[in-house]
């Protein structure tokens, strides 16, 4: 009774003498979870977790703007019980804890940490492992996720969850985390004006990035490598693409980037490298894809239906399979100023330019959209000279398709 | 029989045109690794050369080797030797020869380059199999043309016209058929006219192997199912078989009741 009279007054105390006051957290300490001093602790409150182990899970922080520090990463084991740390706030911060084990579920989507209606707060440095979801944010505004590395090992996409789920929310900025193994990367849904910055996204089973119904957003510098998917970009306008580099996204229902009903992007200096799909577009209006690699995918693009006013400039395609698979009609589609590796022509006035326009849709590439079992035969001398006998004499691939100013040298950005 | 096959095999290791197509396979090697310094890439290229110019110099060099030795043949036939071991010795002569050249010559530059360190040595393996393979098969075919017609020429002709059916003419006919029944599921069509031809089937079963199987999707898929099993290779390599041993079992055929 004295004692928490006590502490009581030295509570009061503090908190009057310092707005900021820190409870320690460890076995030995007075306060012994996590859950308790989150309790105790009042809003401006520093935590400070010591490294140690602490089974808990459930751990929920309403309406408290607390700084919460692990000091060398203490382990937060959920025991697959359920969420981690739950949190509704605004100002707050999470670092430096190691969240491991969290629950399975069909119908919860249990997460290490779960951000909801929250503002203006910060989430890095954090590692997780063994996730369900990494970190879930819903209903949040001016957030960071930055410097988390998750890992996982999803094995079938139902009882898998995200790495970093966005629903609904504005202005996040989600940098330099990491990503591994879990079903999609870095999920994004109805969340408008954020930005995705030099992330790693590796041997996640779906997607690397999800965009769906989300505008005005930016991703640049991120590496995709080895997802099912590397970027799908769903329903949504607005989107810059920049400096990303898309890698390794093999297997026979592999791209490297999905675009599917988005309008009003651009694209600009990406790497595509080895994707079995670099890029397939369906149902994209008005994107610029302007200074990207294409370097040895299976195709470098592949238009489907519905695609209006796409540009492609100064791109390089460089020893792909296939450079352009299409579908349809051209519909105001533009190939210009790009260098093409299976370029032959010449540059009689040495402009830098060649004098024959290049046509990046081989009649192959032509048949095997129709037909698509006809892919057995890639790579047979009959197809090599049918091919060669189209490039001459064009009469089935589109006859307008063309790059009229394909560029003599690599096109260096 | 085997005595016949040591004077062949001497007699064609001695002949220009062996070692004409042993540097042909060096250089080509030598030039492609150190052009491309990637294993893998290399190995996508020789297939493109060896599913073309094997066949090729198979038939013309077993017609060309048959018509050149008919009077040692003939000599020979004046002997107590059985008709059977003469072809065979001789067809073997060449077969051994022509893929001695081909796995020197382009095991040589790539043992230099370090094949055994890299992953990329079952790949050239199964390009060297069947580039065996396809030497046995066509000359196997070309001695057959050669027994049958006395006249030269005509035996150039056809032996041409076999090659440019094998390797390009029937492609032409599988695409035909795929484009003009698309309405119907074609996967096992396809499956069993690729296996039909030895050049189609080696390409594919070199393609399965690389990375690029992935580009086939769904049609390599089941290509894949099928010759990732133990039946699939089973079946492939039967049907190679089948390739050399029925025209050879044709040679003897033919040969027994020829009259020289």
């Amino acid at each position: 009774m004295l004692r928490s009279f006590f502490l009581f007054l030295f509570l009061t105390l503090t908190s009057v003498v310092s707005q900021a006051q820190e409870i320690e957290v460890c076995k030995t300490c007075e306060v012994k979870t996590i859950q308790a001093a989150v309790d105790m602790a009042e809003d401006g409150d520093i935590l400070r977790i010591k490294s140690e182990t602490y089974k808990e899970h459930d751990i929920s922080i309403i309406d408290k703007s607390l700084t919460i520090i692990g000091e060398g990463f203490p382990v937060i084991d959920a025991e697959m019980q359920g969420t981690a740390i739950s949190i509704r706030a605004e100002n707050f911060s999470i670092e430096g804890l190691k969240i491991i084990n969290v629950g399975r579920s069909h119908t919860n989507d249990f997460t290490g940490i779960l951000v909801s209606n929250s503002k203006n707060f910060e989430v890095k440095n954090n590692r997780l492992d063994q996730v369900f979801f990494g970190i879930l944010l819903e209903r949040s505004s001016e957030g960071t996720v930055s410097g988390n590395i998750i890992t996982s090992n999803a094995k079938s996409q139902s009882t898998s969850g995200n790495g970093v789920h966005i629903w609904k929310s504005e202005e996040i900025t989600v940098k330099n985390n990491e990503v591994i193994g879990l079903r999609d990367g870095i999920y994004l849904e109805f969340v408008n004006n954020s930005e995705i910055i030099n992330n790693l996204c590796k041997d996640n089973l779906r997607y690397g990035l999800h965009f769906m119904f989300s505008d005005h957003d930016l991703y640049k510098g991120n590496i995709f490598e080895n997802n099912g998917a590397g970027v799908a970009v769903m329903y949504s306008k607005f989107i810059d693409m920049q400096e990303n580099q898309f890698r390794k996204n093999w297997g026979s229902a592999s791209y490297g980037l999905l675009l599917k009903e988005i309008n009003d992007s651009e694209l600009r200096n990406n790497i595509f490298e080895d994707n079995t799909i670099a890029i397939s577009a369906d149902n994209t209006n008005r994107i610029d894809y302007i200074e990207n690699d294409f370097r040895n995918n299976g195709y470098a693009i592949r238009i489907r239906g519905a695609v209006y006013d796409n540009n492609f400039k100064r791109n390089n395609f460089l020893y792909n399979s296939f450079d352009v698979a299409y579908t349809g009609r051209l519909n105001n589609n533009k190939f210009s100023n790009n260098y093409w590796s299976g370029y032959s022509g010449y540059d009689l006035n040495r402009d830098g330019i060649g004098d024959v326009p290049f046509r990046p849709v081989t009649l192959f590439s032509y048949l095997v959209n129709k037909t698509p079992e006809a892919i057995v035969l890639l790579r047979s001398t009959f197809i090599d000279l049918l091919d060669f006998s189209e490039k001459v004499s064009p009469i089935f691939t589109p006859a307008d398709l063309i790059d009229a100013q394909p560029q003599m040298k690599k096109i260096q950005w | 029989m085997l005595k016949i096959l040591k004077y062949s095999f001497y007699d064609l290791s001695r002949s220009l045109w062996s070692y004409v197509y042993f540097f042909f396979y060096l250089l080509l090697g030598v030039v492609l690794l150190f052009l491309n310094n990637d294993l893998s890439n290399a190995v996508i290229t020789l297939m493109n050369v060896i599913i073309i110019l094997v066949p090729l110099i198979g038939t013309i060099f077993g017609v060309m080797y048959f018509y050149n030795s008919r009077e040692f043949t003939e000599l020979l036939l004046a002997q107590p030797v059985r008709r059977s071991s003469i072809f065979f010795g001789q067809y073997l002569g060449v077969a051994i020869s022509l893929s001695a050249s081909l796995i020197l010559g382009l095991g040589l530059p790539f043992i230099i380059y370090g094949l055994f360190q890299s992953g990329a040595i079952w790949d050239f393996a199964s390009l060297l199999v069947s580039g065996v393979f396809l030497t046995f098969i066509f000359t196997a075919l070309a001695f057959n043309i050669a027994l049958s017609h006395e006249n030269k020429i005509k035996g150039f002709g056809l032996a041409i016209l076999l090659w440019l059916f094998l390797a390009v003419v029937y492609d032409g006919l599988f695409l035909l058929s795929l484009v003009y029944f698309q309405d119907y599921p074609l996967d096992k069509f396809s499956l069993v006219a690729s296996m039909l031809n030895p050049i189609d089937l080696s390409r594919i079963l070199i393609l399965l192997k690389l990375d690029i199987s992935a580009l086939l999707g769904y049609t390599g898929a089941v290509f894949k199912q099928f010759f990732g099993t133990g039946l699939g290779a089973f079946t492939s390599i039967a049907v190679l078989s089948l390739w050399v041993i029925l025209p050879v079992w044709r040679i003897k055929y033919i040969s027994a009741k020829k009259d020289f």
